[in-house]
């Protein structure tokens, strides 16, 4: 399916996402202008301050989004009863683009006031304006362009970067986007990307039209018309945020998931069963990125998701790897009793470790089964390894240490464009995981990890102790998938979904009709 | 020479301004200007001239000694309410650009609160007064004017509220010779027919000739001499004779075959 055919057949839902693209942006926008306009006008007041302040808002530029997300899901910030940061969804990724679009504000309220001719000023001065008169009537008009000016930038800005909203259960066209890379395929990619760069140009145009208008010379502000549409904007932008903050206060089961496809089929599995064995309403927060899951769950955003034991003892305890899948599993089920009132049920039955893997061809050709048996290769031979795998404890660095191993080059790419590398030859061996679906549909072999190197990574659903208490049912219900996806199994609805294009939530119907897990199946 | 308080204006009593750093810009100023009179600072480039004039409307307070405007010193007037009172002219203008010439001339006014037939009345009068017709530049814009009209406007936006003061910086500074010689001739008219206080400030001897009651010649922050244009003539200190022989020289060029 071309990229145009795919609009054509989901305009309901491109109109949808970009809505919600929208929303973001507006919203995000609006307030750091709410905040950054009042606070450029003080600066030039107090220009002491305009080094600490700006040096601040540029620093939070530099913040890498997920960071940010990491950094403000745990807060709980209130406003008058309502939660205004902290959480996952809309309103964290509103305070993050919020505060990624100050800058440019501030900085531009700033310069542009006081750019204005000292001549001009003084004479306003020298006519006995007060300062409040000077900024109203003659320094904020004149300024107006430069103002205008940075308030485009910070809303292209914001445009591009809302995409990431998705990594929260934000919504948005980044939903494509993530979609598109994790299933490897450019016409979703596209499909989030092409009406994002559309919104970035129109809201370009649209401002820049506005920017002109206030252009050279500056316009006279009407007072009255100007309050009017100050009081709009703030109650537009409060009336909207109150009510998507307080949405979702109902009491529903929430379920979550990391942003790959084995973590959304796994998250609709663990939601169906729920649904279908206590009858209780459940909430689906799926594609969180990062460790993003785990900070929603602890913070009391979601209520289950599906963990790896060995991810949450290297990646999120920190603590060192260890090969024992029953001795791993003993210790986070400790550990996170103790650190986050947090309950590890039944292993699901299925490791999705590291995966060595190499193409087809080449495994044939040099007669490859083995990790070690590559090592004479390896000198010549170029990599792609995910930033999780280099970065982790229990990734590169003690890979190569383990089997003794020198590669002609390394390179750091996203984990889901690798696979594809590795198929066209721009790499000649990555580590995938085991349970990718894509293993068998690009013809992929996987080495086997003849010396033990990579920890377990059972797959386990982990719960808040709280619910398991308030639904007793729970319990039972995620009990009853224990041990009941196998490798294969998992491997096959992956490739359901990636290679096949077929919807988790029907992928994991089918799967639970089949196992006879479904009620009443 | 000898004025009582009644028809003293303004009155700089050993009035001095330093700059944070030390420098002293203005020493020991002692001078009054009378009511109805038109005082000509003269002096080259930072000479004082424009700091002697901030401390009339509180631009700037001195940090030595006094200034008294209507017997009261600077410093104890409401810095607003004072430079309502004075009307302000400087060489720049400073027209607000996002305003049309009606709107400029009507700053004042607006911030006293005027009712809007008062304003519009006001401001005809005004540009008819500087010579501009009300018609054709009310409701033009600045930047559509030129160097002279926007100086003319600059002169009835600082008249406007009739302020029984009037400072002015350079106004025709940085007009060509015969603008500056046309706008010059029909300030003086002004001058005599409005009778108002002011404090003129020029480089150009020429025109401090022409519009001075008296003309205070400032160096280097003091005063070197203060009188009437005829004892400036008179005059053998070196800094007089050398803005007096630009002038004779001026006349020298005139008369030369």
């Amino acid at each position: 399916m071309n990229l145009w055919q795919f609009l054509a057949a989901h305009r309901a839902e491109v109109a949808q996402l970009s809505l919600e693209h929208l929303f973001l942006v507006a919203v995000s926008t609006g307030i750091a202008i709410l905040i950054g306009v009042p606070l450029g006008i003080a600066l030039t007041r107090r220009p002491a301050l305009s080094k600490p302040i700006l040096g601040f808002a540029n620093i939070m530029q530099t913040v890498p989004s997920l960071a940010l997300f990491g950094f403000l899901i745990p807060l709980n910030i209130y406003l008058f009863h309502v939660r205004i940061i902290g959480g996952i969804g809309a309103r964290t990724a509103i305070a993050a683009l919020a505060l990624y679009a100050l800058l440019p504000i501030i900085r531009n309220t700033f310069t542009g006031i006081n750019g204005v001719d000292p001549a001009i000023r003084e004479a306003g001065r020298g006519l006995g304006m007060t300062d409040r008169q000077l900024l109203l009537q003659v320094e904020v008009p004149l300024a107006l362009g430069v103002i205008v000016a940075g308030i485009r930038v910070a809303t292209v800005i914001a445009v591009g970067t809302a995409t990431i909203a998705a990594a929260i259960d934000a919504g948005g066209l980044g939903r494509y986007i993530f979609r598109g890379l994790r299933m490897n395929d450019n016409t979703l990619i596209l499909a989030g990307a092409v009406p994002a760069a559309l919104l970035a140009l129109a809201a370009d145009f649209l401002l820049g039209a506005v920017e002109h208008s206030f252009g050279r010379g500056g316009r006279r502000l009407n007072r009255r018309h100007a309050v009017a549409a100050l009081v709009a904007v703030a109650a537009a932008v409060v009336t909207i945020a109150v009510f998507t903050f307080h949405s979702g206060a109902s009491r529903r089961i929430a379920i979550g998931s990391k942003d790959f496809t084995e973590q959304v089929i796994l998250g609709e599995i663990i939601a169906q069963t729920i649904e279908s064995r206590t009858g209780l309403p459940v909430e689906r927060r799926f594609d969180l990125g990062g460790n993003l899951a785990h900070d929603a769950l602890v913070a009391g955003e979601i209520d289950s998701y599906v963990e790896y034991t060995g991810t949450a003892l290297t990646a999120i305890l920190k603590l060192p790897p260890l090969s024992d899948a029953r001795e791993v599993y003993r210790r986070v089920k400790a550990e996170y009793a103790a650190r986050f009132h947090v309950e590890w049920l039944e292993p699901l039955g299925f490791n999705n470790t590291f995966a060595i893997l190499i193409r087809g061809q080449d495994a044939k050709k040099l007669g490859l089964k083995t990790i070690s048996g590559i090592a004479k290769y390896a000198p010549r031979w170029r990599t792609g390894f995910g930033q999780d795998f280099i970065s982790r404890p229990d990734g590169y660095e003690g890979f190569v240490r383990a089997y003794g191993l020198k590669f002609a080059a390394v390179r750091e790419m996203d984990l889901s464009l690798t696979y594809r590398a590795l198929a066209d030859g721009q790499v000649d061996v990555i580590a995938g995981n085991s349970t990718d679906g894509l293993i068998g549909r690009l013809g992929l072999v996987q080495l086997d990890d003849d010396r033990r190197y990579f920890p377990p990574y059972d797959a386990v659903p982990v719960a808040r102790e709280d619910t398991l208490k308030r639904y007793p049912e729970l319990r039972a219900a995620l009990a009853a998938l224990g041990g009941t996806i196998s490798v294969e199994e998992m491997r096959r609805m992956n490739f359901a979904v990636d290679g096949e294009k077929r919807a988790p939530r029907d992928v994991a119907e089918e799967f639970l009709r089949q196992k006879k897990l479904a009620a009443g199946g | 020479m000898i004025m009582n308080g009644q028809s003293t204006a303004i009155e700089f009593q050993g009035a001095g301004f330093r700059l944070p750093d030390g420098r002293a810009l203005l020493t020991e100023l002692n001078l009054s200007i009378a009511r109805g009179e038109t005082l000509v600072l003269l002096g080259r480039s930072g000479s004082g001239k424009t700091t002697t004039l901030k401390l009339i409307n509180r631009l700037l307070d001195p940090t030595e000694g006094g200034v008294l405007v209507d017997g009261k010193p600077t410093t104890e007037w409401d810095a607003i309410r004072l430079r309502r009172r004075i009307g302000y002219v400087i060489q720049e203008v400073g027209l607000f650009p996002h305003f049309t010439i009606e709107e400029n001339v009507a700053v004042v006014p607006r911030l006293e609160g005027w009712d809007d037939e008062r304003i519009h009345n006001r401001v005809r009068e005004l540009l008819d007064l500087v010579g501009l017709d009300p018609a054709r530049f009310a409701a033009r814009y600045p930047r559509e004017l030129s160097g002279g009209q926007r100086q003319r406007v600059g002169v009835a936006r600082a008249l406007a509220a009739d302020p029984p003061i009037m400072l002015l910086d350079e106004p025709f500074g940085a007009l060509d010779p015969i603008t500056r010689r046309e706008i010059q001739e029909e300030f003086r008219s002004l001058q005599r027919r409005l009778g108002k206080t002011m404090a003129f400030v020029t480089h150009d001897v020429a025109e401090a000739f022409l519009l001075a009651s008296r003309i205070a010649l400032l160096k280097d922050g003091r005063v070197v001499l203060l009188g009437r244009p005829a004892d400036f003539l008179a005059s053998r200190d070196p800094e007089v004779v050398a803005f007096v022989s630009c002038l004779r020289g001026a006349d020298e060029v005139a008369a030369a075959p």
